[in-house]
């Protein structure tokens, strides 16, 4: 007969075992977050090429990701990159599809950050004869970079969260990980309790954090180098 | 060689649908300071930014020190120039603007030695000493560490033409450099622009709402309307015996205010 009270010493079992389980959770959050960054930061140059059609693939392809659920992505990856010779780990497969996914995201408020600096400034770059990279690297993305923080911030807590879809892949990420936990002991309640605390918790911090992050942004003296 | 450092032939441009200039030829000898003057909207500032690469040309030629800017021939034919020949070109001029168009996220000091140290391959200590040098010269040596926003309108176009030499540009684009200041700032900007007409080292081409000053240091003045040179001459000619009605319309509408 199963129980609904709260049973403190089964939480406390399993709390370790979850917080361990987390690890894999944040790892797979902090990866997919560095290649979506690099993702993004690519499809949103690449939207502005001066070449319509690398513009318009760009454009395509971020509208595809973005039009196709994460979980079809995760499976594609997963089930049929095997069938062309390309076999990824459970982990491999969930950082590249979460980076490919938000990675579309990103590119989008990549673009408005980018969009939002005066065009006086690419004027003087180009009067003072500086690259395309130099006038990205040091005059543009400086200056775009503090307007990105907060909607960027939000698509990586948002990519946070939706890593128990990873369970889908076997990855033995938290959640994943509390379900087995309450198949075995036929409780669920403190397992899936426990996991719902630490994704608020996390999520909480992280969301204060990016405020921080916003608001103590220098709005001088910031440069890439 | 060309005697002149900058030439448009037989230039066409088009925004759209609307034909600001058609067949236009303007010449500028080396070193000569010229003064564009004109009511808003007839081309001014397009002028310069065609010179800068911001705008492109729809038909005819543009030499920049007796090199083609728009076009580069390679084995006989003419291309389109590609970004390569266009940032030859440019290494040519230098362009100071109405608005400053600062780097507001750098120093005072690296916003003068970004483009050297990048682009014309100096060293820091080599583009920092320059970069010293030009605040020296433009009375803001001591601004160097200073941000821009910290700076009032007149220093930060000061801090604007010393960016803009460091480049060492032997032409000067200077779009209504002093439109956006205070009254009372205006002059130590010209006093700066005077002292390097003085120089005699640079070609410059101003537009320039400043009458008495486009007077004082000009060797030519063109008046523009609708994207043609009614007319041009000495100054003494221009301010003094304007030859057409609507120069001296236009410079009237200055007097009256
Ligand atoms: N980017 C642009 N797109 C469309 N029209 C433009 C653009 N830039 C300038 N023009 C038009 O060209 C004409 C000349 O503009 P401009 O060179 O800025 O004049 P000025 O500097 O003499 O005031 C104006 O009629 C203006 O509306
Ligand atoms: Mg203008």
């Amino acid at each position: 007969m199963i129980e609904f009270e709260w049973n403190w010493a089964f939480a406390w079992e399993v709390l370790p075992l979850l917080l361990d389980a987390c690890k894999i959770t944040l790892q797979a959050t902090l990866l997919g977050s560095v290649l979506a960054i690099v993702i993004g930061l690519l499809l949103a140059l690449l939207r502005r090429s001066k070449w319509k059609a690398v513009g318009y693939t760009a454009y395509w392809w971020m509208e595809f990701v973005r039009s196709t659920p994460l979980l079809v992505q995760i499976y594609f990856l997963y089930y049929v990159a095997p069938e062309w010779g390309l076999n990824l780990s459970p982990m491999v497969t969930g950082v590249l599809a979460l980076g490919m996914h938000y990675g579309a995201y990103l590119s989008e408020v990549f673009r408005s950050g980018i969009d939002g600096v005066d065009k006086g400034q690419w004027e003087a770059s180009i009067a003072l004869n500086l690259s395309p990279y130099r006038t990205y690297r040091d005059v543009i993305l400086p200056q775009a970079l503090r307007a990105m923080i907060p909607a960027a911030g939000n698509y990586i807590i948002a990519m946070f969260k939706e890593t128990p879809q990873l369970s889908a892949i076997t990855l033995l990420e938290m959640l994943q990980l509390a379900k087995i936990m309450g198949s075995e002991n036929f409780r669920y309640l403190e397992p899936f309790t426990l996991v719902g605390l630490i994704y608020l918790v996390l999520s909480l911090v992280a969301s204060t954090a990016i405020r921080q992050a916003e608001r103590r942004f220098p709005k001088e003296g910031f440069t890439l180098s | 060689m060309s005697d002149f450092a900058v030439e448009f032939d037989n230039v066409t441009k088009k925004f759209g649908d609307n034909v600001l200039f058609e067949h236009f030829n303007f010449n500028i000898r080396k070193n000569e300071v010229v003064s564009i003057i004109g009511p808003s909207g007839s081309g001014k500032s397009t002028l310069l930014r065609i010179l800068m690469t911001l705008e492109s040309i729809d038909a005819g030629m543009v030499r920049v020190q007796g090199e083609s800017l728009w076009h580069m021939q390679k084995n006989g034919a003419w291309l389109p120039a590609d970004e390569r020949h266009l940032r030859k070109c440019r290494g040519h001029m230098g362009m100071v603007f109405q608005h400053f168009n600062l780097f507001p996220h750098m120093t005072v000091l690296r916003n003068i030695t970004e483009a050297p140290i990048h682009v014309l391959g100096q060293s820091k200590e080599e583009a920092r000493a320059n970069g010293m040098e030009l605040l020296r010269t433009v009375g803001l040596a001591d601004k160097a560490d200073a941000y821009p926003s910290r700076l009032s309108g007149g220093q930060k176009q000061r801090v604007g033409i010393a960016r803009a030499l460091a480049m060492k540009p032997s032409i000067l684009l200077l779009d209504e450099i002093t439109s956006a200041l205070d009254p009372e700032l205006v002059d130590e900007v010209l006093e700066v622009i005077r002292k390097l007409a003085a120089e005699d080292a640079y070609t410059m081409m101003l537009v320039t709402h400043e009458m008495y000053f486009a007077r004082e240091i000009s060797d030519r003045v063109c008046f523009f309307d609708a994207g043609q040179i009614v007319e041009e001459g000495p100054p003494e000619q221009i301010f003094n015996a304007p030859n057409h009605e609507r120069t001296r319309a236009f410079l009237n509408s200055f007097l009256n205010i």
